[in-house]
């Protein structure tokens, strides 16, 4: 019999086109919330304000809170009058899940002549945005991204939540002294710049208050199954006291399900990522020992907290998350330095964001920093047989 | 021992993740035997199979026992995608089938997209997850100091799709339908001059394939709580067609066997160093069995008909 190498080729030809069409598929989906309002000239009675935010795909639910947050906090300041009668107006680009189209968005924002830009979640998605606003000189407020890299932009980027060096931080001092925790293992996001982040940050704080970190892994957004690393990380010696999982909530869930599965039973700690109901869709409803950092907690006394919960469950019937809170607190930030400023061109709203000093904000008293970062508290959850009740508050040392 | 008990660990996590591979392998691996052509589409119709589980399970049958949950959620997802399947193969593939192997290859990336792309519009973006209840707590073996751990969800995916395989073999070896598939799978117009209605046998291929891929859907989803999305008949397909190249592609227990060799090998570079690199490995395996193995691990080389 003579050897044929033709089926082999073709094969190997069609895996490699294979694999470019999913390459593309991964960059599709395109975007419900966006498009609509593109190419129209801004109504010079209206102040528009930018939203872009992944109001699809695996961070669906992130995008879709914090444009909540938003339209509840601007629907409050056109209630009140608006600015010197001037309404306020959010218009909303959809990333996607997807740092390329997270550019995109933006690019179609500055062309709406937006006054500001609100957004994003993601760290990553955020610093392919932030460049843009940098370069059109329109100050960027990014409600939740925690990455330090995001405001080195430069000095127009802006935000209204703690960063990953102080979260993680946080969750170390946690283990640390509550949990009382020696060691921890770390199973991180390879390709999110969030998850990677809070890992270095946390291995530097933890092994300075004396703790080891023994063993390390990661998984990729698109993984379904973590069984593989999981074994690995129970078998480390000496074993892990906790493990630090920094993702988001999609994979999150379904790790601390699959690590109860192989009776792994020791505390999982994680950061902000976690915070989103469909947590207990993946993990399912009998998880506990398992905690992360948070902005804020909807059962907090505080009066500003209250109201803001009421006002969000009158109008979509819903508890907030903290991404909720944000976007509230960015836009209403947004709002307190519009009131402040000179004028609304770039370089006076920009001077006016940096002057913020003790914004009463839902997520905390917010003080803009040097680094234009929020100096504010944070909050430790606990997940409990499908709900996140608050632990403990720690506030910034 | 603790190497060991890591080492049959990761067998039994590798084993169970290349079960879900074996069974829409053997999908792909049907249709290339009738038609040699790849249906880039079976991953999207596995992906719809997730999806009419999750409808049947918590809507339709949401008040049913867990046993009849699972039960008759298998059959009307393997009835659902059979028919979405056969529905493919009338309206996209049929019209074309003598238009060339690039316009059928072509197509059925248009059908794949259109399946992903309907899908996020009809279901939603959004990752989701659901279980069939009362599958209880994994199983725990211990062997004196060795302890392994065996999720009850994925040992029924395992006995399902054994069971699955074998019926499909059955089908395939013993019957009248199986030996018309076999037939025209050797040369179609020699088939069709003998009499047989390669029409049918081609629907019945793609019926089968399908249905499995529903059965797979349900049981990788509804037994394990794993998330799913519209998306993800893209990326498992793609395992799942290099795990049935890499069996011999035309060959279902090749298809089997290349399934369970990438779960496994999913499962030892996963729990490895190189855990950042398991998909890149999947490739590699590939390429490697097929530079000493052209037609794969089980095919076998043809002379190519001039």
């Amino acid at each position: 019999m003579v050897m044929n190498r033709k089926p082999a080729l073709l094969l190997a030809g069609l895996a490699a086109l294979a694999l470019v069409w999913a390459g593309c598929k991964g960059a599709q989906n395109e975007g419900a919330g966006g498009g609509g309002a593109t190419g129209q000239t801004p109504d010079r009675d209206v102040i528009l304000i930018g939203h872009y935010g992944s109001m699809t795909g695996d961070q669906a639910t992130f995008g879709k809170s914090t444009d909540n947050g938003i339209r509840l906090a601007i629907e409050e300041i056109n209630a009140a009058g608006g600015l010197n009668g001037k309404k306020l107006e959010v218009r909303t680009e959809d990333t996607a899940s997807d740092a390329q189209k997270a550019e995109t968005a933006v690019k179609r924002l500055v062309d709406m002549k937006v006054t500001a830009v609100l957004g994003e979640v993601a760290s990553s998605h955020s610093m392919a945005g932030g460049p843009i606003c940098q370069r059109n000189q329109i100050p960027m407020i990014s409600p939740s991204s925690t990455n330090p890299k995001v405001t080195e932009i430069g000095d127009y980027i802006f935000r209204v939540c703690f960063i990953d060096p102080y979260q993680a931080a946080v969750v170390a001092r946690f283990a640390r002294s509550s949990l009382n925790a020696k060691t921890a293992a770390i199973f991180y996001d390879a390709g999110q710049a969030y998850s990677v982040g809070f890992r270095d940050e946390f291995k530097k704080a933890f092994t300075q208050m004396g703790g080891t970190i023994v063993q390390e892994a990661s998984y990729t957004s698109s993984d379904k199954d973590f069984k593989a690393q999981l074994t690995r990380i129970k078998a480390a010696t000496p074993a892990p006291d906790c493990i630090l999982v920094p993702g988001y909530y999609t994979q999150a869930g379904t790790i601390v399900k699959q690590a109860r599965d192989l009776d792994i039973n020791v505390p999982i700690l994680g950061g902000d990522g976690w915070d989103s109901q469909d947590f207990h869709t993946y993990a399912g409803a009998n998880i506990t020992n398992a905690y992360f950092s948070n902005h804020m907690a909807t059962d907090d006394p505080n009066p500003t907290v209250k109201k803001f919960v009421e006002a969000y469950k009158a109008k979509y019937g819903a508890t907030p998350d903290a991404l909720a809170a944000l976007g509230y607190d960015s836009a209403k930030l947004l709002f307190d330095a519009m009131k402040r400023a000179r004028s609304l061109n770039g370089p006076d709203l920009r001077d006016a964001i940096a002057a913020t000093k003790d914004f009463d904000g839902v997520s905390g008293k917010i003080t803009m920093n040097a680094q234009r970062n929020a100096d504010k508290s944070a909050v430790i959850l606990e997940v409990y047989n499908g709900t996140f009740r608050f632990k403990e508050r720690i506030e910034k040392p | 021992m603790e190497a060991l008990q890591l080492f049959l660990q990761q067998l039994i996590n590798g084993i169970q993740i290349g079960s879900v591979y074996a069974l829409i392998a053997v999908g792909y691996t049907m249709v290339y035997g009738v038609l040699r052509f790849i249906n880039f589409a079976h991953g999207d119709v596995y992906m719809l199979g997730a999806y009419f589980g999750l409808f049947a399970v918590t809507g339709l049958l949401a008040n049913q026992t867990p046993l009849v949950q699972g039960l008759a959620g298998l059959l009307i997802c393997m009835a659902a995608c059979g028919a979405i399947g056969v529905l493919i193969e009338r309206a996209a593939y049929r019209p074309i089938r003598k238009s060339g192997r690039l316009a059928a290859l072509i197509t059925a990336i248009g059908v794949s997209f259109l399946l992903s792309n309907g899908a996020q519009a009809l279901f939603e973006a959004r990752p989701r997850a659901y279980i069939i209840s009362g599958i209880g707590d994994p199983f725990k073996l211990n062997f004196g100091a060795l302890q392994l751990i065996l999720d009850k969800g994925q040992l029924i995916i395992l006995l399902a799709a054994i069971v699955l395989t074998l019926l499909l073999v059955y089908i395939v070896r013993f019957t009248t339908v199986g030996k018309a598939i076999r037939a025209v799978s050797f040369d179609r117009e020699a088939a069709s001059l003998m009499g047989i209605n390669t029409d049918t046998v081609i629907t019945l291929t793609f019926l089968i394939g399908s249905s499995l891929a529903g059965a797979a859907g349900l049981l990788s989803y509804g037994l394990t709580r794993n998330n799913f999305d519209p998306l993800l008949g893209v990326a498992l397909g793609l395992k799942a067609f290099i795990a049935a190249v890499l069996g011999g592609i035309g060959n279902i227990a090749g298809a089997v066997l290349g399934g369970l060799l990438m779960g496994l090998a999913e499962a030892f570079v996963g729990g490895s160093e190189l855990s950042p690199f398991r998909d890149a490995f999947a490739f590699l395996i590939l390429i490697s069995v097929l530079m000493f193995r052209p037609a794969g691990i089980l095919g076998k080389n043809v002379v190519e008909k001039v």
